[in-house]
């Protein structure tokens, strides 16, 4: 018949210890995922990631310049 | 027989330890007043960025206490109010507490930034290194005027908020930042007439041991005369109102009436009723803090329900 070792009073701490640094980087990790979600969504990505022309970018595309007019035809006598 | 179990462990951290290297009395009172330097700027966030912001201002907070207990642990271990705490009692080694507290300085400060703008990432890094540098490391053993100029690192906080929802800084978040910079060394102060004797066996230069209970008592009606504008002040802003000015005059007639007690009173006097004003006093001034800060959040309710406000 086995007898159950005594649980340390060390071994208690640092088990609170271990899931108390897992719990607070999982919930850090899930953070940042709403974070990005959040800025993702909203469009906040600052100017990095919004050049005209860049897919999903706020910034206008600047109009294409109009042909030049064709030159007059010289005036024959 | 001798039992094996009867030799005293040693001594390892358990979470909370770690958590209590952070002091999370004084997180709470930073979290209060960032929030609500949050909230009520004129710019709203997202509550989940509003919550990140929140949250790594206080980091950032506890941050700093860690490295103030990672320098302060030779006297922390004289003071009978500090001597319980997690590097002094040999709980966390001081070492760790040095990388714990530069490790969520790094984090609290980049993420702050990524999650609202460069600016308040900016004043929080600026935060901690005043109050880890500039009052744990020179001003708090080396002038009386310590308390005065080390107060700043906790008048930020809301300032931070601020900034952290509209990008500046402007005559309002200036004042909040006044408005707790000049109440931190009657706050202070009060605490150090009761609890002299423990800066004294600690060596700390607070007033009280330097020039005397006497100056100090002076010292308390004088910087709470010129606390007294900048809390009216505030209510003249866009984030005041008639509810936050009229609780701030009755809070200001309580606390000059508080503050002239104190400057009454004698040494005999005091130490004949156990300090009993001084400690009344000091209580009073966390009560006064908590309530102006409620009653510009309780203005801002009522600015966006179309009321409060001129």
């Amino acid at each position: 018949m086995a007898f159950p070792a005594p649980e340390h009073e060390i071994h208690r701490r640092r088990f609170s210890r271990n899931l108390g640094v897992g719990l607070t980087l999982t919930c850090f990790v899930a953070l940042v995922f709403a974070l990005t979600v959040v800025k993702v969504t909203n469009g906040d990505l600052g100017h990095a990631n919004d050049a005209p022309g860049m897919l999903g970018s706020t910034q206008p595309i600047a109009p294409e310049l109009p042909a030049p007019a064709p030159a007059a035809p010289a005036v024959s006598p | 027989m001798t039992d094996i179990r009867s030799f005293e462990a040693p001594k390892e951290a358990g979470f909370g330890d770690f958590v209590q290297l952070l002091k999370p009395r004084v997180m709470s009172l930073v979290v209060f007043t960032a929030f609500v330097g949050l909230l009520v700027a004129p710019v709203h966030l997202h509550p989940v960025v509003s919550f990140t912001a929140i949250l790594f201002i206080a980091l950032g907070a506890g941050a700093s206490g860690a490295l103030n207990m990672w320098w302060d642990a030779d006297i922390d271990a004289i003071m009978r109010r500090t001597k319980g705490r997690p590097v002094p009692a040999g709980l966390v080694q001081p070492g760790e507490a040095l990388a714990i507290g530069l490790a969520l300085s790094g984090i609290s400060v980049v993420m702050l930034a990524l999650a609202t703008n460069i600016l308040a990432g900016a004043l929080l890094a600026f935060t901690i290194f005043f109050y880890a540098v500039v009052y744990s490391m020179w001003l708090k053993r080396s002038t009386p005027q310590n308390i005065v100029i080390g107060g700043a690192a906790g008048a930020f906080p809301p300032m931070i908020g601020w900034v952290a929802a509209t990008g500046s800084i402007s005559v309002e978040a200036g004042l909040m930042f006044m408005l707790i910079f000049m109440w931190t060394p009657p706050h202070f102060w009060a605490l150090a007439l009761f609890m002299n004797e423990d800066y004294s066996k600690a060596g700390v230069p607070m007033l009280t041991v330097t020039h005397g209970k006497k100056v100090t008592r002076n010292h308390v009606l004088v910087y709470t005369l010129a606390l007294i504008p900048f809390a009216l002040g505030l209510g003249f802003t866009s984030i005041g109102g008639p509810v936050y000015l009229a609780v701030s005059v009755l809070l200001n007639a309580e606390f000059l009436r508080g503050a002239y007690r104190i400057w009454k009173r004698d040494e005999v006097m005091a130490e004949a009723d156990s300090y009993k004003v001084e400690k009344a006093v000091f209580r009073f001034s966390l009560l006064y803090l908590f309530l102006h800060f409620t009653a510009l959040l309780v203005e801002a309710v009522l600015h966006s329900s179309g009321m409060g406000g001129w």
